[in-house]
């Protein structure tokens, strides 16, 4: 399968953190943080959300290069691009 | 409940991922094996969180928080002796007959080591119960939403009237899941799932964290409840002493071994996650990666129950009042004792109100009965704020459509391969299965909305149909322990055991009644001959007389009948295989040594919360 899980999924981890975080930037000191024990949960959280998004983005990223970057077996030629179903 | 633009905006991010997904996988789904068994060839790590996600639709998220308000950290055993050891076994012993036999689906598995019979009487329950399950999902998502108004101030805003919610829900649920299983058949489901976990982890994280701190930290939590929440196996000796009213054996044989094994080790739902990996290696890998994040969901989806029992409920603000109450604001008139609701709270737990009298609802000794299924949505509500309310909701959407999504590609691969390829249209092309396994899909959720619909006129339907389906899984393990473990297991013995052994569950349900149940639903409708201390402890005994039956006469009748030929089942049976290998591995990553770790983490952490 060629779609790595890990680079849509971080990509929508790092969206609802830079939304989370963003939306908690400008609420800092709000009345609606009383109910989350005085924290300011969505900047906290959106921070958390988007760094795990970043390490999967990249994490999915890299292996993608690695695994276009891998030579067709018996040659030294890279297989690069689509079209290699059988790993 | 108040939803604001941006808690819609991440669930529609959400939808738009999962639907992306699918459309991004289109394009690699060229045979009926890339449709139904995702090619064969996912990471073990993804088919590991999928193989939890799968069993961790959103009846078992609600469900689990609403046993921890009632029952405390006892509920627990659900997870850790009610699963870890079943999945160690799946993966280190089972697994390498189901991946290396190259059975496309756990019926076929049937066929190959017994006979036609068994795989057709296995592959039709499981097709009905699974669009039965998917179908009780769907219902169980369109009720929440109802009850938490999600929707609400969306239709006032476009002037549609309330009551179209359900019906909307329903349809929008299933367009979405026939949506990205039609495109990316399997993988889509799993990637999905593993989507869906993650969600879990990021939404319910936060809750415990603010939950606990709120409470004061465990050593809060526990001050504020009872002794036995917080241990596991306090009052365990005597059924009567603990809260599950369940015996140390019943428990252990019961839930740890019958029900725990015949899930985990049987189950197509979960099973096809781990034969989806692309080698034996990693199907064997599947099971135990996924028994690590098992081992601490109980942290995510139980404590959050003991919080909402804990927290001390002052004002009532986001919270849920149980009554299907048509707007947020209604507040019930204060003129009795049983007409205002909020006085008999528990915490976050609001009493049960009947919808027509808007009185509390009492048991037979007058004590008001609590909605323990509202625990996690209002935990939701109260902790957290816009925002990451989102989130929350969203991990809780994700749960209910990954449960219907696994339910409905274990039906499209058992549909296809085992019934229609089998019995209705044999030797057609591969293409032609493909496109089946499609219509298969848009056929199954159709059901499943039927299904739906169902259970919103006949209220029973949804306890009928789990106690049919606990009779017919009840004997299953037995069958396969058998087959995999004994060359002399015949045919005619296993699907006369399986039969038997369902009748044998039904028999023992019809003569044993719970005690405080009327006879009925709740067993006794042949005589009532001995009485159970709970209904759990009535599930467990079905479950182990089952199984019993099923062991004993697949045992004789198999002495009784002629075996097939020992080089027809190479691959089929544990003493005619030959071991996998494992030295070339690293000795950390080897099924035994990882097995050996998880007991030993299993051990500690029950003798942790003893």
């Amino acid at each position: 399968m060629n779609l790595d899980l890990r680079v849509p999924m971080g990509l929508m981890f790092l969206i609802v953190g830079v939304i989370m975080s963003l939306f908690g930037l400008f609420t800092r000191g709000s009345v609606i943080y009383e109910r989350s024990a005085g924290m300011n949960i969505n900047l906290i959280w959106g921070v958390v959300m988007f760094v795990f998004g970043v390490a999967m983005f990249l994490l999915g990223r890299a292996n993608d290069k690695r695994i276009a970057a891998k030579p067709i077996e018996g040659t030294n030629r890279p297989l690069g691009g689509r079209g290699h179903g059988g790993h | 409940m108040n939803l604001t633009l941006i808690d819609w905006l991440i669930m529609l991010l959400y939808f738009a991922f999962v639907l992306g997904i699918g459309f991004a996988l289109k394009r690699y789904m060229r045979t009926s094996k890339d449709f139904f068994q995702a090619g064969r060839s996912l990471p073990a790590w993804i088919c590991g969180l999928a193989f939890i996600s799968a069993n961790l639709g959103a009846q078992e998220v609600i469900g689990m928080g609403a046993s921890g308000a009632k029952y405390g950290i006892a509920t627990s055993h659900f997870y850790w002796i009610g699963a870890i050891p079943a999945m160690i076994f799946v993966g280190v012993f089972m697994m390498p007959f189901y991946y290396g036999s190259k059975a496309r689906s756990v019926p076929e598995f049937l066929r190959l080591r017994f006979d036609e019979k068994t795989r057709a009487y296995n592959a039709c329950s499981f097709a009905v119960m699974t669009v039965f399950s998917s179908g009780i999902s769907m219902y169980a998502m369109a009720r929440l939403i109802q009850t938490l108004h999600v929707f609400d101030s969306l239709f006032l805003k476009f002037n549609l009237p309330l009551g179209w919610i359900f019906h909307f829900a329903i349809i929008l649920s299933a367009i979405i899941v026939l949506g990205y299983i039609f495109l990316g058949g399997l993988t889509s489901a799993i990637y999905n799932e593993v989507l869906q976990f993650f969600l879990i982890v990021a939404g319910f994280l936060p809750l415990v964290w603010v939950g606990l701190k709120n409470v004061g930290g465990w050593n809060g939590l526990k001050a504020a409840l009872p002794v036995a929440y917080t241990h596991s196996w306090r009052g365990m000796t005597n059924a009567h002493n603990n809260p599950l009213g369940v015996e140390w054996f019943g428990l252990s044989m019961g839930l740890a071994f019958v029900l725990s094994f015949g899930y985990w080790c049987t189950d197509f739902l979960v099973i096809q996650t781990a034969m989806a990996s692309d080698s034996e290696e990693s199907a064997r890998r599947v099971p135990l990666i996924a028994a690590i994040p098992k081992m601490f969901f109980p942290f995510l989806v139980i404590l959050p129950g003991l919080i909402a029992i804990a927290t001390p409920a002052v004002t009532q603000h986001a919270m849920m009042q149980a009554a299907p109450t048509l707007n947020t604001t209604a507040k019930q008139p204060a003129a009795n004792d049983l007409s205002d609701p909020t006085k008999y709270n528990k915490g976050l737990i609001p009493a049960k109100v009947n919808p027509v009298t808007g009185k509390v609802m009492t048991d037979e000794h007058g004590n008001p009965l609590l909605d323990y299924d509202l625990a996690i949505p209002n935990m939701l509500l109260y902790y957290f704020p816009t925002g990451i309310l989102g989130l929350g909701l969203t991990a809780l959407l994700a749960s209910f459509m990954s449960g219907m999504a696994g339910n409905v590609t274990a039906f499209n691969t058992v549909w296809t391969y085992d019934l229609y390829q089998s019995y209705i249209h044999k030797n057609a092309s591969d293409s032609h299965y493909l496109k089946m396994g499609r219509w298969a899909t848009v056929g199954g959720i159709l059901l499943s909305m039927a299904t739906a619909y169902a259970a919103t006129s006949f209220n029973n339907i949804m306890d009928t149909l789990q106690l049919v389906f606990s009779f017919v899984n009840a004997p299953l393990f037995a069958t396969f322990l058998l087959g995999m473990f004994w060359k002399r297991t015949t045919g005619h013995a296993a699907f006369t055991g399986l039969v038997s052994g369902t009748v044998a569950a039904i028999i023992h349900h019809g003569l044993t009644l719970p005690a405080d149940a009327n006879r009925g639903i709740h067993g006794g409708w042949i005589a009532v001959v001995h009485s159970y201390p709970s209904e759990m402890a009535q599930n467990f005994w079905t479950a182990i007389w089952a199984f019993s039956i099923n062991f004993i006469l697949t045992v004789i009748i198999s002495l009784l009948t002629k075996p097939r030929p020992e080089p027809e089942l190479v691959g089929l049976v544990y003493s005619l295989t030959p071991k996998p290998v494992e030295h070339h591995m690293a000795w950390y990553a080897r099924p035994k040594v990882i097995a050996v770790g998880l007991i030993a983490l299993l051990i500690a952490l029950n003798l942790i919360f003893r």
